[in-house]
């Protein structure tokens, strides 16, 4: 219970110190102190679930169950290494004018607010603060997106704003048709909006209600996800931020947004008797994944195609969780960490090798291992561990998802196989010239931190060959959740 | 028939006539002054339910609402207008008629949607959820059709107006955590298009949202590498000159 208040006051005092610290040097050390004390609340969160098993505390407000706790302290490690990047990567953006002093301010403390709306979407029972949670992360990043404050970037931050606006305020519709129908049977009052009240209950939901409420929260949170055709927003904001921000935004925010649409859809399959949610899902997930793999190829600025390729597998997993059933789900759940751990890992090389060579676009980048091989290398393994080479952990949940696609839903494997060979065709090619070859680089006086890039993939590599028993059963529990 | 199911009615349909006079309005300040009427209408109806059902906690939002919209909003927005000095709004994107009759199409799609929803309902304000789907979907046109920037932002702020309605009509309002946490969001989120405001208007001479469209994936990349700008950081030398 301490452990929880700790994981959600940190970020938030986080804030608050260094909107007051403003631009002194050392902000950037207590940006990481922050992430760091943050990430060892949650790894104290995570301990004491191991010891002692999932728990609704503090009035009923806060949950954390092993759907959850995973994604904890996910969330908090990847906040930790990305403030770590971010610290050499934001002092040479701020030496390269890129960046006022002042607008580091902003950016440290809009950092920590994040990660706190970040951690409090997940942690809370209410559906109804899930909803506050998620429009607040969507307003702080806003901020991180413009902070250059350059034409594109206002732009990006503008379509960011308005589309997930429009999309969470859909949300939001169907959560007070959530709530409606909980109404009937908990009664008004705050219980009915509790997650874990709800699911008690949600056999006996009235079944139009939840459906169409559904396709609200779908559609609203799916913005979020980026799940096309709703998915315009996110190439944009993830190219014109700084990259610091991309990471967090393709590692944590899709994921929790994600987290939302499948803790909606457990109380709408209990609800309905049919396939209504798993079929949505697996629709719009289909869709994304062959759209944004096809949009892989045309794509010339870095952080553009690696947003594409979120897109990609932001789609594999809503089709996994549409597919339903043990082994999917755990995939899914599996897919969400390696694939939040790997991309973070390719937004810190991309943005390493951005700086060295003065440019976001690909066919102007080039060699850069001659230059800086831990920056090139980085960027090699990552890649290769995103596109589902062995063996990176990647790789063990698409292989399950594809073998269960083809037992369960047989028409979807040819779009599936299609779609991944076409995004790997599109970013091999697209990253051997720029990793390899003569150079375009050049010597940058700050040491890039690579220590972040290489416990990712290390850990995305171990999650390929051996998952630990807690969190095996952690994702087993999950998935049996899910259903 | 008593008297309060038809006085919510009758402030459900005002404020149908005045998703649809917002619809119409091309200056701003009266867009504006439509956007405050509406919160009026909002403060009022929630009270009047509040009054009827004896839902202490609905005083609470319809107080809210009014603190909200009826005065801040509207004086946060009338303040950007008269900084940033934009009066007009001559062009939308479809022409005015146009736009009603869309308009009608979607209040008689919303009618539809809601019919199931409402048959369920016991509550005395059933019968308004329809106009507050319509509400929804007004503003939501509104927002597709408004090329300048102040007008997509009221068109947004009155989508959850027609939001909340929905909420008092189906619900009788949601938990007060809740309702405090949307209004907080909704105001940070004015304040900050606030200062995003200034920017654009910095960086494009204009709040004309037709400049803000420069970014698709082929054309932005193609005038980035034209110019040789680099993205990734301003180092001197242009990448074009190494190759």
């Amino acid at each position: 219970m301490i452990a929880i208040v700790a994981v959600l006051a940190l970020p938030l005092i986080g804030a608050a110190v260094l909107a007051f610290v403003g631009e002194r040097p050392y902000a950037s050390r207590i940006n990481v102190l922050a992430s760091l004390a943050t990430f060892v609340a949650a790894a104290a969160l995570t301990i004491d679930v191991i010891v002692n098993g999932p728990m609704v505390t503090l009035g009923r407000q806060f949950l954390v169950d092993p759907f959850n706790v995973f994604l904890v302290a996910l969330t908090a490690f990847v906040a930790f290494t990305t403030s770590v990047f971010s610290r050499p990567y934001m002092r040479v953006e701020a030496e390269h004018g890129r960046l006022t002093v002042g607008r580091l301010r902003l950016y440290h403390s809009m950092y920590q607010l994040f990660t706190f709306t970040m951690l409090l979407a997940l942690l809370t029972n209410n559906v109804g603060v899930l909803w506050v949670a998620m429009e607040g992360a969507t307003l702080t990043t806003v901020l991180l997106v413009s902070l250059y404050r350059t034409p594109a970037s206002l732009e990006a931050a503008w379509k960011y704003f308005i589309l997930c606006g429009v999309g969470i305020a859909q949300a939001l519709f169907g959560t007070i048709l959530l709530y409606f129908a909980a109404g009937k049977l908990l009664g008004a009052g705050g219980n009915a909006l509790l997650w874990t009240e709800l699911n008690a209950v949600r056999a006996d939901l009235e079944p139009t209600v939840l459906a169409i409420a559904f396709v609200f929260l779908l559609v609203g949170y799916g913005t979020k996800v980026g799940l096309v055709p709703v998915h315009n927003w996110l190439p944009d904001a993830h190219a014109e931020g700084p990259t610091p921000v991309s990471a967090v935004l393709s590692g944590l925010l899709l994921n929790v947004a994600l987290y939302a649409v499948v803790r909606c859809k457990v109380l709408v399959d209990g609800a309905l008797p049919g396939a209504f949610a798993k079929n949505l899902m697996m629709g719009f997930g289909l869709v994304s994944v062959v759209v944004a793999a096809f949009l892989l190829l045309r794509q010339r600025d870095i952080k553009r195609l690696f947003a594409y390729s979120s897109i990609e597998h932001m789609g594999i997993i809503t089709f996994a969780f549409g597919l339903g059933g043990p082994v999917a789900n755990f995939a899914g759940l599996l897919h969400m960490t390696v694939h939040s751990l790997t991309k973070s890992a390719i937004f810190f090389a991309a943005g390493h090798a951005a700086q060295k060579t003065g440019t976001q676009i690909m066919q102007d980048i080039r060699g850069l291992v001659t230059i800086s091989p831990v920056v090139g290398w980085g960027l090699a393994l990552g890649a290769l561990a995103i596109l589902g080479m062995p063996p990176f952990g990647v790789f063990a949940s698409e292989f399950l998802i594809l073998t269960t696609a083809m037992r369960e839903q047989p028409w979807a494997t040819p779009f599936l196989l299609v779609a991944l060979g076409v995004a790997f065709a599109a970013i091999f090619s697209k990253v051997q010239p720029m990793v390899f070859g003569e150079t375009t680089a050049t010597r940058l006086p700050v040491r890039p931190a690579m220590l972040p890039v290489f416990a990712h993939l290390a850990l995305v590599l171990m999650l390929g060959l051996w998952i630990p028993p807690f969190l095996a059963d952690w994702y087993r529990s999950a998935a049996r959740l899910i259903g | 028939m008593p008297v309060a199911p038809q006085l919510i009615n009758l402030f459900a349909s005002v404020l149908l006539l005045l998703a649809f006079a917002m619809l119409s309005q091309r200056r701003v300040v009266s867009l504006i002054d439509l956007f405050a009427a509406q919160g009026l209408v909002l403060a009022l109806s929630t009270a009047t339910v509040a009054y009827t059902t004896q839902q202490p906690h609905l005083y609470q939002s319809a107080a809210l609402t009014l603190a909200l919209k009826v005065f801040l909003l509207p004086w946060i927005l009338y303040r950007l207008v008269r900084k940033l000095d934009v009066r007009w709004e001559f062009e939308g994107l479809v022409n005015i008629p146009t736009t009603m009759l869309i308009g009608i199409v979607l209040v008689v799609f919303a009618f539809n949607l809601a019919l199931p929803i409402s048959e369920i309902a016991s509550t005395v304000t059933r019968s308004t959820l329809g106009i507050a789907i319509a509400c929804v979907m007004l503003s939501f046109l509104m927002m597709i059709v408004r090329r300048k920037a102040i007008p997509q932002v009221i068109g947004f702020l009155s989508m959850e107006n027609g939001l909340f309605f929905a909420a008092t009509s189906a619900t009788y309002g949601m938990p007060m955590v809740v309702e405090l946490g949307i209004a907080l969001d909704v105001l940070v989120g004015v304040l900050i298009l606030g200062v995003f405001f200034f920017q654009i208007r910095e960086q494009f001479d204009s709040l004309d949202l037709k400049h803000l469209e420069q970014l698709r994936d082929e054309r932005a990349a193609r005038a980035q590498s034209a110019t040789g700008r680099s993205a990734g950081s301003a180092q001197p030398a242009p990448p074009a000159e190494r190759r």
